[in-house]
């Protein structure tokens, strides 16, 4: 196709984004409003319980008690009504902010705690700064903190279960900052052209740390850049539990039967500070936040869910379930801190399937060293041998 | 099984391994993008699958380097090993060609030495190539393995059309002697096999050590060596400064300090971006080599 004008504007409409329930919980989208209510009492519930435990943890940061926090206040319906659409099996490879997942499929308050209390309870024994959660059990790919380093991985995931012809999928998360990282173009472009069973899901929270959305990209958001793919894209209300749910398990159905990878926009707001290194109204107004406030997915499900009369639980009932939470969390806490960390020889254990040479010298000599000094160092919280 | 990386018409051994998968029915892909190849392989290792990654020269593999260092490298460890990438194995060809440049050169062999949870692997000639490249696969640990470009041409061998491995972190001695321990890796075990054939000329007999995995590496057999010797030289096309030879040298003089008659010496490539018009002069050659051994004996 060939034109013989020469246009100087910029690209046409922006993309649309996809709601099923209003703020108030009104429906807008008929056709998508089947979602059974068991399950959205459970996203419901969930959610609840990812703010609570967010808020006590974070807490638990500024008193001292852990080192390091990340809440995912605001952005609870793109992490637990995501999961929820999800089969169990998929595999997610999270960037740090989606721990709403791992509540969902049964990560315990208790594990929790251990990790972000580094003890030696943890399952990842203690080697990570908190919130760099793993599970494999729960099919939860390890948290790291350098940037969009699982977005091509994912893509390689759901390539092998493509080949190996598995209904499964593999689900990769990152912010709207991480999409300018080089590896997001890697992991979008081999899944477009590969054809990897790989769901992308960028959590649009409008900041990359201090970075407000409009500096990241001059372009319509992500879902723009991942059309410029080639691939299946949508932009979904990332407040709106319903749609977010729906537009995952249409998105889920049509990779797995078409063998092509699929990407969502959630448009959110990250209604707390980046992580407990931030100080979030030093570059952010007072009037966005109360604003954005006015968005909860929390408090839109739940007025959907009164107004059908699908709530399975009343106001009174909803105080005493975040009470639940809260205590729940502070007890597994308190309990967490308490646990030893993991023994010495966990330092040595795991750089590679079996200990080499070198590693068995190092373990001897910090030993004798820990030996010859031990007064030195304050080694009663450690596991002994 | 999973082959990525790009169809290069430079080389041959490319055709054979394509071949191999597509016979198979297994995965083939082409892709034109370090940090993709690398993170494509580590996702696919990460469910239990096989990745064979293949960057089309080691000079082109710093793109990766996050993902190799950062993710496939600490995979493992940072879950508690609830998840690794073992299946991974990262192929490239490395080390000078004779026209090669800064681009088509380089041995950076030492970048990944640095990286726990990484071993680097680099086969000398044809039979230690198949022995060792099947061990690195089947090893579940990720692996970088290097292999001497300079020898994709002109290397001839009788190998074994049966499957067989050599051992990791086993360095092997090539060629025994009395007087002094000459320890490389790759293409310079014939520089090194060249400058010991000219020193037998003088009476010195030369051991040659092959260290073959970089990293973590055989250091007992270095040992043993030195300690019967007393000399050592350690060679690499590497830059001498921060090189394998730096490691080697302050690990065995540690652990043989009164074994010693003379300092360690490393004959390795200079602090140079790696030339082109004076490759010729560049290169640690046989008569620098040589020249090592007779200071180091005269000492």
């Amino acid at each position: 196709i060939y034109t013989s004008k020469l246009n100087f504007d910029s690209v046409s409409e922006k993309i649309p984004t996809f709601r099923v329930i209003e703020l108030k919980g009104k429906v807008i989208a008929k056709k998508y409003d089947n979602t059974d209510t068991a399950t959205l009492n459970k996203i419901y519930e969930k959610m609840v319980q990812l703010e609570e435990m967010d808020m006590i943890l974070l807490q638990a940061q500024r008193q001292g008690r852990i080192s390091f926090y990340m809440t995912a206040l605001g952005e609870q319906a793109c992490t637990v009504a995501v999961a929820a659409a999800l089969n169990d099996i998929d595999l997610i490879y999270p960037q740090y902010r989606e721990h709403g997942c791992l509540i969902w499929r049964g990560f315990t308050i208790d594990e929790f705690a251990h990790q972000c209390a580094s003890n030696s309870r943890d399952p990842a024994k203690g080697r990570q700064m908190p919130v760099h959660y793993t599970s494999s059990k729960l099919n939860f790919v390890c948290v790291s903190s350098p940037l969009t380093t699982q977005v091509p991985q994912a893509s390689g995931a759901g390539y092998t279960f493509k080949l190996q012809e598995l209904d499964r999928i593999a689900v990769a998360f990152f912010g709207e900052g991480a999409s300018s990282e080089g590896d997001f173009h890697s992991g979008m472009n081999f899944a477009a052209t590969l054809g990897c069973q790989t769901l992308f899901l960028c959590r649009n929270n409008k900041y990359a740390i201090s970075t407000p959305s409009d500096e990241q990209f001059k372009g319509d958001g992500v879902a723009s850049k991942s059309q410029g793919y080639g691939m299946l894209t949508i932009r979904c209300d990332g407040n709106d539990a319903i749609a977010v749910y729906q537009a995952v398990k249409n998105a889920r159905e049509y990779i797995v039967k078409n063998k092509k990878p699929a990407f969502i926009e959630f448009m959110t707001y990250r209604q707390g500070d980046h992580s407990t290194s931030d100080h979030s109204i030093l570059y952010r107004e007072e009037e966005e936040l109360k604003s954005w406030a006015q968005n909860n997915p929390i408090t839109r499900l739940g007025l959907y869910l009164k107004k059908k009369k699908y709530r399975e639980i009343d106001e009174e009932s909803d105080k005493e379930l975040r009470k639940k939470y809260r205590q729940e969390t502070i007890k597994a806490l308190k309990s967490a801190i308490e646990e030893k960390k993991p023994g010495i020889h966990e330092l040595f254990n795991d750089v590679y399937d079996r200990q080499t040479d070198n590693l068995e010298e190092q373990t001897k000599q910090l030993r004798e060293h820990l030996d010859k000094y031990q007064g030195k160092y304050n080694l009663k919280n450690f596991e002994q041998l | 099984v999973c082959q990525i990386g790009r169809y290069f018409f430079f080389f041959q051994a490319e055709d054979g391994i394509r071949d191999f998968c597509l016979s198979r029915g297994l995965g083939d892909v082409y892709k034109r993008q370090e940090q993709g190849i690398a993170a494509f392989g580590i996702g696919i290792a990460s469910v239990g699958a096989t990745a064979i990654a293949e960057i089309q020269f080691a000079d082109y593999i710093y793109p990766a380097f996050d993902q190799l260092v950062n993710e496939a490298a600490k995979y493992r460890y940072r879950s508690g090993n609830q998840f690794s990438v073992g299946g991974l194995t990262v192929r490239a060809p490395y080390g000078a060609v004779g026209h090669g440049g800064h681009y088509h050169s380089q041995s950076p062999e030492a970048f990944f030495s640095h990286a726990p949870g990484l071993k680097v692997v680099i086969p000398r000639d044809c039979i230690q190539a198949k022995g060792l490249l099947l061990a690195s696969i089947r090893d579940k640990n990720p692996v970088i393995f290097l292999e001497p470009k300079a020898l994709y041409r002109n290397a001839e061998d009788e190998v074994p059309t049966e499957d067989y491995e050599l051992a990791l972190h086993k360095a092997e001695v090539v060629q025994e002697g009395k007087d002094i321990t000459l320890i490389g890796y790759g293409t310079q075990i014939r520089v090194l096999k060249e400058a010991a054939k000219e020193a037998e000329q003088d009476g010195i007999k030369c051991e040659i050590i092959d260290l073959q995995t970089i990293y973590p590496y055989d250091i007992e057999t270095l040992v043993e060596s030195v300690k019967k010797t007393g000399r050592c030289i350690v060679s690499h096309e590497a830059p001498v400064t921060m090189g394998v030879g730096a490691e080697i040298s302050a690990a065995l003089q540690e652990k043989c300090f009164l074994y010693l008659e003379a300092p360690i010496t490393r004959v390795c490539g200079y602090d140079t971006p790696f030339p082109l018009a004076h490759e010729l002069v560049y290169l640690p050659d046989k008569w620098k080599v040589y020249d090592a051994i007779q200071k180091t004996v005269n000492y």
